[in-house]
């Protein structure tokens, strides 16, 4: 039996140390208490909501904000307030899943373009730079076309489309990495491919994998409100910000604060994971220790 | 590049759902017109060929036909490119304008109020739907105020608000990368000998620090520059602007296939250009690029 070397007490881990950092960021730490709440809120919305979402009076439609309907109804007598609620769902499961997706698909695009190199890493590197220099709304929309409207296939698309970025990020992170002298160990002791992906290269990515996560939830809330505004998105009777948005459109003249509250929500909760983002790569980032 | 967006682009389209010649010719066509229309139109050919038919013409200038308006693609194109140009061109100029000031500004009062004020309104910019600032300044400008007319493009003054709504984003994000990239120089010594040398700090900032700074920026002016002409889709439709982006997304919804497959290769290339425009701007602008194939 060989004794595990003693390790001081008194040294952080790396994540210790990004986390220690990470608290000192005011702003990042308010950011991330924010999140917690839209996840709370989006977890917990038919208990939140003080009204079913898709419940129609047309009896009191467009009312103003009053005690009631704390943020108004709109043109059906919805409360908005509950819409919005809901909505939350629709953005941050719409944000995380999408990015879960482009992660995966990043991840293994960029892991073997970067470790296996030549004509793999041409022909991947070739696929990014298509898949990046096409405008991505446009992307979007033609897939939808495809695919058809839907919460599920907006996944898909977002998915599909937000893996370049993943992808160009680890393959210099897996290039750099190839050459460290651990990893050529591993090739030379006969590890096999999957093992030293798996076990060596994607613990090393990580921070990679969680920066460009957590930057990447915001332009797709963004990109889903944008896609909903369009009629693409969500379909009604369900609630997001964006087809909310756009339904208020019709009643900017008689109910301008309508289209202000969904507006106001998607700008903080975009904002939030903005901030939150910068502040792990600020505190994630070894260069940002010395 | 272009020809594997055009691949895909066609591709993609021609897997939607939807028969086009049944919707031009409505719903009281006969199979038979249908039919003949389709052959006409050489809809009934395998796809493949239909691509390189179209890859063919489309390098000879043509693009077809619309389908619903009987007129060349090109010209109608040609149309609503002149109204986006204008809108993406003027929002792009007040992007770039206030979002290098701002990041300068910013940058020279780092960590002071004026620096977290901007930051934080830069922030907001950047998280805000370029959509929802649209509604909102037009209930503002236009239905509150009175100061502006909220839609069309008759006159001038109707493109002051599509004009700030699709700039926001763009000058948020160029003041951001300004006051990273400027204050990544500051701290380089060359600077402070600038400073002790006696020059003053307005003239070490422009003179010495932005002029260093300027390769992010450029960066990031030009991924700009090539969304900015799609993001006007959203601001088209709000302001009921007769743009491309607008075409586009009427067009899309009808399935007017040459006139989509026109509108994509027109944006791909216009996207295509910028890049190599930003490769060469670099050239001029960092001597280091320029001469770098020298020195080797």
């Amino acid at each position: 039996m060989n004794k595990r070397r003693q390790v001081p007490e008194n040294t952080r881990g790396f994540y210790k140390i990004s986390w220690d950092l990470l608290k000192k960021n005011k702003m990042a730490m308010v950011c991330l208490w924010i999140v917690i709440a839209l996840v709370f809120v989006a977890i917990f919305a038919p208990l939140l909501a003080p009204y079913d979402p898709d419940l129609q009076i047309i009896k009191e439609k467009l009312q103003k904000p009053n005690r009631i309907h704390l943020l108004g109804t709109d043109e059906y007598g919805r409360d908005i307030l509950s819409r919005i609620i809901f909505g939350c769902r629709i953005s941050l499961s719409v944000g995380v899943i999408s990015q879960l997706i482009g992660m995966v698909i990043g991840f293994f695009m960029g892991v073997c373009a970067g470790y296996f190199g030549k004509k793999v890493d041409a022909i991947i590197s070739f696929i990014i730079q298509v898949f990046s220099s096409f405008p991505f709304l446009l992307f979007a929309i033609a897939i939808m076309f495809v695919l058809g409207p839907g919460l599920n296939n907006l996944y898909i698309a977002l998915g599909l489309l937000s893996w370049t970025t993943t992808a160009r990020l680890i393959r210099g992170d897996v290039l750099k990495l190839k050459n460290s002298e651990y990893i050529q160990a591993c090739i030379v002791g006969g590890g096999s491919n999957f093992r030293i992906i798996m076990k060596h290269l994607l613990p090393n990515c990580f921070y990679t994998l969680i920066v460009t996560l957590t930057l990447g939830i915001p332009n797709a809330i963004l990109s889903e409100a944008s896609m909903s505004f369009l009629g693409l998105g969500v379909q009604p009777p369900m609630s997001s910000w964006g087809s909310m948005i756009s339904g208020a459109q019709s009643y900017i003249r008689s109910a301008t604060y309508y289209s202000v509250a969904p507006g106001v929500a998607i700008i903080i909760t975009v904002m939030a994971f903005n901030l939150l983002g910068d502040g792990l790569r600020d505190a994630l980032d070894p260069k940002m220790r010395s | 590049m272009i020809f594997a967006i055009s691949f895909i682009t066609f591709f993609i389209l021609n897997i939607v759902p939807g028969n086009p010649v049944q919707l031009m010719l409505g719903e009281f066509a006969t199979p038979e017109t249908i039919e003949r229309v389709t052959h006409e139109m050489g809809l009934d050919k395998p796809v493949w060929q239909q691509y390189f038919n179209w890859l063919g013409k489309m390098l000879k200038g043509d693009f077809g036909v619309s389908y619903f308006q009987q007129r060349p693609v090109i010209e109608l194109l040609g149309k609503a490119f002149k109204v986006t140009a204008r809108l993406a061109l003027s929002s792009y100029v007040l992007a770039m304008f206030f979002g290098i000031a701002f990041g300068i500004i910013a940058a020279m009062h780092q960590n002071k109020f004026l620096d977290k004020l901007l930051m934080v309104l830069s922030i907001g910019g950047i998280s805000a739907p370029n959509f929802w600032i649209a509604i909102i300044l037009q209930i503002v400008f236009g239905l509150k105020l009175h100061w502006l007319p909220i839609s069309g493009v008759r006159t001038f003054a109707a493109y002051v608000l599509p004009t700030i709504a699709l700039g926001t984003r763009y000058a948020a994000s160029i003041s951001r990368i300004t006051r990273t990239s400027m204050l990544e120089v500051v701290k380089q010594d060359y600077v402070r000998t600038a400073r002790a040398k006696g020059l003053s700090r307005w003239k070490v900032t422009m003179r010495h620090t932005f002029r260093n700074a300027l390769i992010p920026i450029v960066t990031v002016a030009g991924s700009d520059l090539s969304t900015i002409f799609t993001g006007s889709m959203l601001i088209e439709m709000v302001f009921s602007i007769p743009g491309v982006g607008k075409m586009f997304l009427d067009c899309i919804g009808n399935r007017d296939l040459p006139l989509v497959e026109g509108g994509v290769m027109y944006i791909a290339t216009i996207c295509v250009i910028v890049y190599l425009a930003v490769d060469l701007l670099y050239a001029v602008i960092d001597p280091r690029i320029r001469l770098g194939g020298e020195n080797e």
